[in-house]
């Protein structure tokens, strides 16, 4: 397989690297973190739907989950930031395995309604649990210093580690959709009878993809609760859950960068039209119907299928 | 004060009451739900939409037209209903030859923005409506005091959801219907307009769902996010009862709906999550659902 098919991917992968590294220098770096650590998010949920086939619509809950564990992790037993974020990922994991468990045998609608259910269930989980710290979420979470080092209270020092985390779990992502599990995964997509057939164990392979999924998400909200020093209900909420599918969906469905620029899109969109109050609910469902109805490869799916070249 | 468990029986039927009025709800939203999917293979999201649509309806009707509850009744469903078929006829039509889930991605999508508009235009503060006249008051039954409207939305919602199996299950109309489910190029073949029984079954699940809004009414505060939960639970109890089965969709909705009411009594924690406890548990033992079958 020559690496040429994927040059333009790997064109594309250092322009934006170049442009996230030169960024904050005319963007305000907390609207980047934000829009990073949901780019993150929008990725992870992307390697379940766009290369698994798998609609989640409980994605919030590993989310959350990766959130509200950091937070405890920096504030509570005072861990550096990196394993606070790494608690975070972890415990979403777990969660990920559970969830999996019970909702990868079904497919298709049922995957997500189960998943949007079992969300639900661990939103009144938090709701109520103490530690949470329930309608007020765990406010004011120490940023700490990286390794003991590196103090991020600084805006600038905070967005570089969130990117490097960023670029690390994309470029995860990307190796896994490019190595051979990720090769069983889209045949499972097209065909999951004849990849059975073929002698894979479909169901371990989803599962599999399901959990990091999961993880990645979770590693996504445990940052993002560094970044604001904050983790609350929002994040659990299912309607973070139909926000990344929005992203996802808006951005391109198994695409590479999609997910990243829907992301950007979405977030950005929250920040103009916040002072309007519900027109950011209305405006998001109008795009819903417009992907769904006239635009259904999304942003980069429709530049890809113009250049002729998966993106 | 007599006790059963160590729990006061006035609390423990009080809690079985609302239990079974939360069930209707349940049983008359999944049955809707359930009725949809047969023929449309989509999960309607915008069910909980449609349903405070139904309930916003009834209570437009009375302060600005002075339309009654009884007229409600009837008028609300058919306005919902009508708008449910608009929005087949130009949207969800055009979806069927493509992968279910994009079914569920446009009516997520609608019920954000129907939702979205309510809320603008009504706040999240609760709307009152008051219980018909005819049904004010109560019967003190001796262990427990039940109010006549209570009573009245069990009854009529046990009605319509035996009557709705009735048609389906027993009648030429819904012989057809179940043919068109199974093998719709063959019931086309036949010489039935399979498309328009597609648009007036959604039509009819969806004005199930404005049905319960208006029963719902009096009960609940009439709220621009009186389905937006709901509709979680509903999709719980439609996997806990499984696609497969009409008096499936019914006998879960009601049942979990005492099982709700009953943990409120016993462990009043759990009572959020119950639901979905009974749905994991489900799902390891029988995936499919209880009345469903495994395709």
């Amino acid at each position: 397989m020559a690496d040429s098919e994927f040059r333009h991917q790997h064109i594309a992968f250092a322009v934006m690297t170049v442009l996230f590294v030169l960024a904050p220098a005319v963007i305000y770096p907390l609207f980047l973190m934000k829009a990073l650590c949901f780019a993150l998010f929008a990725c992870a949920f992307n390697l379940l739907i766009g290369f698994g086939g798998l609609l989640s619509f409980g994605h919030a809950m590993f989310f959350g989950t990766g959130g509200y564990l950091a937070a405890h992790a920096a504030k509570v037993w005072g861990l550096t930031p990196e394993l606070a974020i790494l608690a975070g990922t972890v415990a979403a994991a777990g969660i990920g395995v559970v969830a999996g468990l019970l909702a990868i045998r079904r497919q298709g609608i049922y995957f997500a309604m189960i998943t949007l259910a079992l969300a639900q269930m661990l939103f009144f989980f938090y709701l109520q649990t103490p530690f949470t710290g329930g309608e007020d979420g765990i406010q004011a979470v120490p940023r700490g210093k990286l390794f003991g080092v590196l103090d991020l209270a600084n805006a600038y020092a905070m967005y570089y580690v969130v990117l490097v985390v960023f670029l690390a779990g994309f470029l995860l992502i990307y190796r896994i959709i490019h190595s051979p599990f990720g090769q069983v995964l889209k045949a499972i997509r097209e065909n999951e009878p004849r990849a059975l057939s073929l002698g894979y164990r479909t169901v371990q392979y989803k599962f599999l993809a399901f959990v990091l999924s999961a993880t990645l998400a979770g590693l996504a909200g445990g940052t993002k609760a560094i970044v604001f020093q904050l983790a609350s209900l929002t994040d659990v909420h299912w309607s973070m859950s139909g926000e990344v599918v929005l992203m996802t969906l808006l951005g391109g469905l198994g695409t590479v960068f999609g997910p990243v620029l829907g992301a950007f899109v979405i977030i950005g969109l929250e920040n103009y039209l916040s002072e309007l109050g519900q027109w950011v609910t209305i405006v998001q469902g109008i795009i819903f119907v417009l992907c769904v109805l006239a635009f259904r490869r999304g942003i980069i799916g429709e530049l890809g299928h113009w250049l002729k070249k998966p993106l | 004060m007599d006790t059963i468990f160590g729990v006061p029986t006035q609390a423990l039927f009080g809690q079985l009451l609302i239990g079974l009025i939360n069930g209707s709800f349940y049983a008359l939203l999944s049955l809707g739900l359930a009725v949809i999917f047969g023929l449309l293979n989509i999960i309607n999201f915008t069910h909980g939409a449609q349903y405070m649509m139904g309930a916003f309806c009834a209570w437009f009707l009375l302060n600005k037209l002075g339309v009654g509850y009884w007229w409600s009744l009837i008028l609300a469903p058919l306005a919902v209903g009508a708008f449910g078929m608009l929005i087949e006829r130009t949207m969800l039509k055009q979806l069927y030859k493509l992968d279910h889930l994009y079914g569920l991605l446009l009516t997520f999508g609608l019920a954000l923005i129907i939702q979205g508009m309510f809320r603008h235009e009504f706040g999240s503060t609760g709307q009152p409506y008051a219980v018909p006249k005819e049904l004010a008051g109560g019967q003190n039954l001796g262990f427990m005091y039940l109010p006549n409207y209570r009573a009245w939305v069990i009854v009529a919602s046990l009605i319509t959801c035996l009557a709705t199996w009735f048609v389906i299950e027993r009648t030429k109309l819904g012989a057809y219907l179940r043919a068109a489910t199974e093998n719709p190029a063959l019931v086309q073949a036949f010489g039935i307009n399979v498309p328009r029984m597609i648009t007036l079954t959604y039509g009819f699940g969806v004005a199930l769902a404005g049905f319960a809004g208006v029963m719902a009414a009096p009960i609940y505060q009439v709220n621009p996010l009186m389905g937006a939960d709901l509709i979680i639970v509903v999709f719980a109890v439609v996997v806990i009862g499984g696609m497969g089965s009409i008096l499936g969709a019914i006998v879960t909705g009601f049942g979990l709906g005492v099982i709700e009411g009953l943990t409120k009594v016993f462990y009043p924690e759990a009572s959020n999550t119950v639901i979905f406890i009974v749905m994991a548990i489900v799902l390891m033992i029988k995936p499919a659902g209880l009345f469903g079958a495994q395709k």
